[in-house]
């Protein structure tokens, strides 16, 4: 009976290689997957027993903070001023993990950034809990609230961008409606399920972080790429335009005319200054058929638009002209129609890309990273490129100082000039049918700008079908603008 | 010429005889092993604390001296009463037992900080794993000090055989009041508060010394040629009896007690048991096809069957619920990795059923595949030994009844870890001496005892053969008298 139980010996030695073999597997070749996988608590246990890092304003006003539970995960995430701020840090969810900082910015957050490491190292010597750096952004508490308390109040969808046109700073970032991440990041599974059902099912997507995370046609707003790209080339501002109340996009057909159909002023023509003071679309498509699509397009490219991939750190949609098959396309894009789409954040940098001579900074969300009072990290300005000459952007404040002068809406502050360009953009398949959206793109003080701001409200929030930029958006943005330098 | 005839006939040994030089007992490497046991789970028993954050005291180096007490009992009942046994199959026991206690006591300490957090009463396992221990190794030692030797066992084949289909059946016919359900399974009988314990774990090695006597007394007539088929001779109609009545006993395990495991466990031993007392390969191919039509009969009909290969397949569709044992195991191991975690820093508690039939998971987790793989090659050592004492051993009743225990060992083995990591379908058994659970520490200690006490027969010198009488021619021979048998 030797030769069988030396087999069966040997059949034992065969079940045990494949179990090693395919402990192998799961161990060694898929454990990443296991270790990754979103419901594999055990990651998600650990952070939590680390204490995550505070988000706050540029004052040190906090936006994310931690507090202590006794619960099986140790640390709650908390966000006093929830919603106003939830467009920039997001939220951090132990069931739908994170986004905006706190994704963005997770390794510092949590502790395990290469910045972090010598601090990790003497919290592991001097025995203390290891803790995760703070982000700083370069929000202004107040200009914050104020843009989030205007669209909100009025209950307009949209968003609202205000930057430091000198450093690329935001120093608001709004998007309306808003949702608590507070809930989101409760330890308690059942309400986050239910808040993840109401916010995933809400029509109108508060979860979505519209100040740079969506486009939108700019319309109007886009005739200051249009004329910077006109004043590049030869034109001045007074360079005769079509005054007409119509035009016929070539190839077409197809009539495309004057914001209620008027004139451009009073003669045959109309100077470029006046054209764009009084928005005309029909002298606007005419200028964009004139310089052609490269010369429009590498305008467009110098501010920015046409980039992939932005971040500030959070990630920014990409802003495009789209395909401009044809001159009719060509037309309607000069024009901010079509399928030129951009992120508020985009028109923002237009305008203080304007505002500060012509050089593009880059938008900057965090200032600094710390741990405890010790800075690691400081965020320097950074200049992405000059998008055109300081004479062009002269020409153009002027022009939209002019622009501001004849913009209806409430809101203006006296003793503030402020330079600006409304838009009211229409989309959808059928354009009669939807509400226009309703843009604002300004920098002020004209003569030394201090904020560029960008508002955009969906489908022409209270005012429906009769929506224009200045009626429903300027006002917000000259609130922020009064926000801001109001204080100082 | 009477005293001449005395010494030469007369039932004492006479004279010295010509003894082989002393077979070396080796029970000093038992000891030094059982002592490096003690050292390795002191070890592991500190690191324990260390990372669960325990105040690390004296305390622990009093732990692991009662561990190598309590085993050097174990170890002295050895030395006198199976002098000659394997030297290393005490020390493996004694090692995976300390290692199952460490991880045990690891997991209480977890599950008492969340009790802690959410004010429930918790009550730690480890001192009733102790508690089971010592009385695992009184049997141990009683089956040591009754069984003088394993060739008595045979004699009680029928009884055995009778006693162990009672044990295997029992929770199956009996109510639901003293043989509930447990997490799926039948297979307890329990008087609340006083004791439950699951008889198949025993019925396992019963029925394994009646298939080995069975085997041993019907030997010849299985041999006998059968007919011949595609070059196999198969074995007659009437003997494929005990084949029969393995798979329908297995079945009934399967049907009554939807215990998997076990029904797998035992098919698979009886067939291996079967394969060593015949050498006929034709008894392992028509055993796999009965297994296969059973399988494929009991998918077809069991729901809890159905449930168990749809996990196995895909345990991540279903994750938040029928999943959830297997994925959480899988996400252990994952993060285990291949170093581990390191003892006591894991969180082995969130599989469910950590210490019993899911502690292998709990080593991958912390110990990492290394230390998984140290464990696999621990059980190997073990199950060698037992088939070395096999070879070794004599007798046809011994070597069929090593063998068997042995493989039942390994195969045990196999269905837990291939189970927990996702190789074949989970059929839920205890990794012996790991897992939390005291039939299966009791019943796996008496089987250990017999395999040492059938070692110690291979390895025992024979006992002094006696001295041959030169037979003198028949016609010169004396009358001599016979002494009666006392």
């Amino acid at each position: 009976m030797n030769a069988p139980l030396r087999r069966v010996a040997l059949a034992v030695m065969v079940m045990v290689l494949m179990l090693l073999a395919n402990g192998t597997y799961i161990q060694v070749i898929k454990a990443d997957t296991y270790r990754n996988d979103p419901r594999n608590s055990r990651v998600l246990l650990e952070e939590y027993s680390r204490q995550r890092g505070q988000i706050s304003a540029a004052g040190g006003q906090l936006m994310a903070t931690v507090e202590n539970t006794t619960g099986r995960l140790k640390y709650l995430r908390k966000y006093p001023e929830g919603p106003i701020y939830a467009p920039i840090t997001g939220y951090y969810s132990s069931n739908y993990g994170a986004t905006g900082l706190e994704k963005a910015q997770d390794s510092v957050l949590n502790g395990s950034d290469p910045l972090l490491f010598g601090r990790r190292l003497s919290d592991l010597i001097t025995g203390r809990d290891p803790r995760g750096g703070s982000v700083q952004t370069t929000i202004v508490p107040k200009v914050q609230q104020f843009a989030y308390k205007a669209m909100s109040d009025k209950k307009f969808s949209g968003a609202v961008v205000a930057m430091d046109p000198k450093t690329g700073r935001i120093l608001a970032m709004v998007s309306t409606p808003s949702f608590d991440p507070n809930v989101l990041s409760a330890h308690d599974t059942e309400a986050q399920q239910k808040a993840w059902g109401e916010l995933t099912k809400d029509p109108k997507k508060p979860s979505m972080n519209r100040a740079v995370g969506e486009t939108y046609p700019p319309g109007s707003t886009f005739k200051m790429v249009t004329a910077a790209a006109a004043l590049e080339n030869g034109f001045t501002k007074d360079s005769p335009l079509t005054a007409a109340p119509t035009i016929t996009l070539p190839g077409t057909n197809n009539q495309l005319e004057n914001f209620n159909g008027n004139r451009c002023g009073g003669g045959e023509t109309a100077p470029l200054i006046e054209a764009l003071a009084r928005s005309c679309n029909t002298a606007f498509v005419d200028l964009a058929i004139q310089l052609g699509e490269t010369k429009l397009r590498q305008q467009a490219e110098k501010f920015g638009i046409g980039e992939q991939g932005q971040k500030i750190p959070i990630g920014v949609a990409g802003s495009s002209l789209g395909d401009i098959p044809d001159k009719a396309a060509l037309g309607q894009s000069g024009i901010g129609q079509r399928d030129v789409r951009l992120t508020p954040l985009q028109d923002a940098v237009v305008a203080a890309t304007i505002a500060n001579g012509g050089v593009r900074m880059e938008p900057q969300l965090v200032s600094q990273i710390l741990r405890d009072v010790t800075v690691l990290q400081e965020n320097d300005p950074v200049r992405s490129g000059t998008a055109i000459s300081s004479a062009t952007a002269a020409t153009l404040k002027e022009m939209m100082i002019q622009s501001e002068s004849r913009t209806a809406g409430g809101g203006k502050i006296s003793g503030v000039t402020i330079a600006s360009k409304t838009g009211t953009a229409e989309h959808g398949a059928n354009p009669k049918a939807n509400n226009p959206h309703a843009w604002y793109a300004a920098f002020a003080p004209a003569e030394d700008p201090k904020i560029a701001v960008a508002v955009i409200v969906e489908n022409g929030g209270d005012r429906g079908q009769d929506a224009t930029g200045g009626t429903v958006a300027a006002p917000i943005g000259r609130g922020v603008i009064g926000a801001f330098l109001g204080g100082g | 010429m009477a005293e001449s005839a005395a010494t030469t006939t007369g039932p004492l040994p006479g004279g010295p005889p010509a003894q082989p030089p002393p077979t070396a007992t080796r029970r000093g490497t038992e000891l030094m092993l059982l002592a490096f046991a003690a050292v390795l789970v002191t070890g592991a028993l500190m690191l324990v604390e260390i990372n669960q954050e325990q105040e690390l005291t004296n305390a622990l180096l009093y732990y692991g001296a009662a561990y190598l007490g309590l085993f050097g009992v174990a170890h002295v009942a050895v030395r006198i009463w199976a002098p000659y046994a394997d030297p290393l199959i005490l020390p493996c026991v004694a090692l995976l037992n300390g290692l199952g206690l460490v991880m045990i006591h690891r997991i209480d300490l977890a599950e008492a900080e969340r009790a802690e957090l959410t004010g429930r009463v918790f009550s730690a396992d480890v001192p009733r794993q102790i508690m089971w221990t010592t009385i695992a190794l009184v049997l141990f030692v009683a089956v040591l000090v009754l069984v003088k030797d394993h060739r008595t066992l045979s004699k009680y084949g029928y009884t055995a055989g009778l006693a162990g289909l009672v044990a295997l059946a029992l929770p199956g016919i009996l109510p639901n009041v003293i043989a509930p359900e447990i997490n799926g399974a039948k297979i307890w009988l329990r008087i609340p508060g006083v004791f439950s314990i699951q008889p198949g774990e025993f019925a396992k090695i019963l029925l394994m010394v009646f298939f080995a006597a069975f085997l041993v007394s019907k030997r010849d007539l299985f041999m006998a040629a059968g007919r011949k088929v595609l070059g196999m001779e198969l074995p007659r109609a009437r003997d494929l009896m005990p084949m029969l009545f393995a798979w329908f006993a297995s079945l009934g395990v399967l049907v009554l007690e939807k215990d998997l495991g076990t029904s797998l466990l035992f098919f698979g031993i009886v067939l291996v048991m079967l394969y060593v007392a015949t050498e006929r390969v034709a008894w392992l191919v028509l055993g796999m096809t009965f297994f296969i039509g059973g399988c494929l009969v009991a998918y077809q009909i069991f729901d809890h069957v159905q449930v168990r290969v749809t996990t196995w397949l895909d345990p991540f569709a279903d994750f938040f619920n029928k999943g959830r044992q297997l994925g959480q195991a899988l996400f252990g191991l994952g993060t285990g990795g291949i170093g581990g975690t390191g003892l006591g820093a894991g969180r082995p508690e969130l599989v469910p059923l950590a210490k019993s039939d899911f502690i292998i998971a709990a080593i991958g987790e912390e110990l990492g595949f290394v230390g998984l793989a140290a464990l696999l090659m621990l059980y190997t050592l073990l199950v060698m030994r037992g088939m070395r004492s096999a070879l070794a051993v004599r007798d046809t009743f011994g070597k069929l009844l090593a063998g068997g225990l042995s493989f039942a060992v390994g195969l045990q083995v196999f269905i837990v870890v291939g189970g927990v990591t996702k190789l074949i379908p989970l059929t839920g058994l205890t990794a012996p001496f790991l897992s939390l659970g005291g039939s299966s520490l009791v019943a796996n200690y008496a089987l250990v005892a017999l395999l040492l006490r059938i070692s110690d027969g291979a390895r025992r010198p024979a006992v002094a053969a006696k001295p041959v009488v030169p037979q003198a021619p028949i016609a010169e021979a004396h009358t001599v008298l016979v002494e009666r048998p006392s």
